[in-house]
């Protein structure tokens, strides 16, 4: 049962597209995340004549199915003739994609912090610039993590869509594995398992950092 | 000093302050008493900028509040503010909660901040307290924290609003001895206050607050023992006695 045809040069190169797979989510969730900061922080404070535009961009990158996203993002600079890699398309395009979550989370991490601990630190002349920088954004950032860390581990995953722009990450790596040794289950088990692999330590580590910021409220 | 003169300030529709006016000086200490919605927390939070006025100015030490052009930080070093609900930075020690503000706001160092606000700390009596989180205090002390947070940044002026309202009663005692302390120390304040008894003994005057409009104002004798008007006589009748239920 446990025979297979599976070679370590073989779980090599599924380890190279789990590479391509961190990489994707890296590069992502980095754009995404600078991004959703901006994006969420205007959603929270500014005028309705900037909010609601903005709203409407960011409500059709969520809506959209991310497959038609990549798809479209590809043919648009294949018509533009950018000469983009497909993995510069797939950064960009899922960046956005986790930019349109992440200003949501932001947004609802800045409204979570009282307004009336914003006022005692203005009333103690803290500028507003730093009462967002020491009193909103860490009040924020612990209300807006465990979002954060459930919309990694889903851009981790959803990246797997890439593969239609034609670039081999894991998921990818284990159908060329499978069309030649005819082995589904076994290897997608071994993509499974390093999927796990690569999700477990960031929600372990997103568990660990609020136990202790929990242990001070 | 502070000068109000004949503010005006709503909220929509509805008209909080009808046109106050009175003068602190310095080493003062006015008691403001009335019933809710009277006005008095709102015009604590016009003195330092905090809402805006529709009408009237109010001037602090000379510089008016609501000009264009005041620079609103800058006044508001020299006024502390204590609130109902103290509004401690909950990520922050007691220690890092009242170093804030000298450290990013007058710029001292991080060993001539962490000094004042030792010190202030342990002028209220949460010497022992600097490394504890906000969480684990009891309400009394967070207040009192609050109070020494205000403190380091050493203001002229304190406004204290209804800083016993949210207190459990076996916790005021201690906060209102803190805000002795301050009296004791020559501090110019204005304390919003439902504590009759205590408005009577440190106050050198008493304002009634009453629909947004100072209905009386004068000394604590005048004010409790022989008040002028009859709005006056009816709230204090109908505080007292409800102290006496509880």
């Amino acid at each position: 049962m446990f025979d297979t045809l599976m070679s370590w040069n073989d779980l090599l190169f599924m380890l190279k597209g789990a590479g391509i797979t961190l990489a994707i989510t890296f590069w992502a969730m980095l754009g995404g995340t600078l991004l959703g900061v901006v994006f969420g922080l205007i959603r929270a404070v500014a005028p309705w004549w900037l909010n609601v535009p903005l709203g409407a961009v960011l409500d059709v990158l969520r809506s959209v199915p991310l497959l038609i996203q990549f798809i479209l993002g590809n043919s648009l600079q294949a018509i533009l003739g950018w000469q983009m890699t497909p993995f510069i398309i797939a950064c960009v395009v899922l960046g956005l994609y986790t930019a349109s979550y992440c200003t949501e989370v932001v947004r609802g991490g800045v409204l979570a912090v009282p307004a009336t601990t914003r006022r005692a630190a203005r009333s103690l002349g803290l500028t507003y610039r730093q009462d967002l920088t020491h009193i909103v954004f860490p009040l924020a950032l612990r209300v807006a993590l465990p979002s954060w860390i459930g919309l990694t581990l889903g851009v981790l995953k959803d990246s797997a869509l890439v593969l239609w722009i034609g670039i081999v990450e894991l998921l990818r790596s284990s159908q060329i594995i499978i069309t030649r040794i005819q082995e589904p289950l076994f290897v997608l088990s071994v993509a499974g398992i390093i999927y796990f692999a690569m999700s477990f330590p960031i929600a372990r580590l997103a568990a660990r950092l609020e136990k202790r910021w929990h242990e001070n409220d | 000093m502070i000068e109000i003169q004949n503010i005006k300030k709503s909220f929509g529709s509805l008209e909080v302050l009808k046109g106050v006016s009175m003068t602190v000086n310095k080493g003062e200490v006015v008691s403001v008493i009335g019933g809710s919605g009277s006005g008095k927390s709102t015009m604590l939070m016009c003195i330092n900028g905090l809402e805006p006025i529709q009408g009237g100015r109010i001037l602090v030490d000379g510089t008016e509040v609501h000009a264009k052009g005041t620079d609103l930080n800058k006044l508001r070093r020299n006024i502390g503010l204590v609130f109902q609900q103290w509004n401690a930075f909950p990520h922050l020690t007691v220690l890092e909660n009242t170093m804030l503000a000298p450290r990013k706001v007058l710029g001292k160092s991080r060993q001539e901040a962490r000094d004042i606000a030792a010190e202030q700390l342990r002028h209220v009596g949460l010497g022992d307290k600097l490394d504890v989180f906000p969480s684990k205090l009891s309400g009394g002390q967070q207040q009192r924290m609050a109070i020494a947070r205000a403190l380091a940044m050493s203001p002229r002026y304190m406004l204290f609003d209804e800083v016993t309202s949210a207190l459990d009663p076996q916790l005021v005692s201690e906060v209102l001895d803190t805000l002795r302390l301050l009296c004791d120390d020559g501090m110019t304040m204005i304390v919003v206050t439902h504590e009759m008894a205590f408005a009577r003994e440190v106050s050198d005057r008493v304002a009634f607050f009453r629909n947004g409009e100072i209905c009386e104002i004068g000394p604590p004798e005048q004010i409790f023992d022989s008040p002028q008007r009859p709005e006056t006589a009816d709230f204090l009748k109908a505080v007292l006695s409800n102290s006496h239920k509880t």
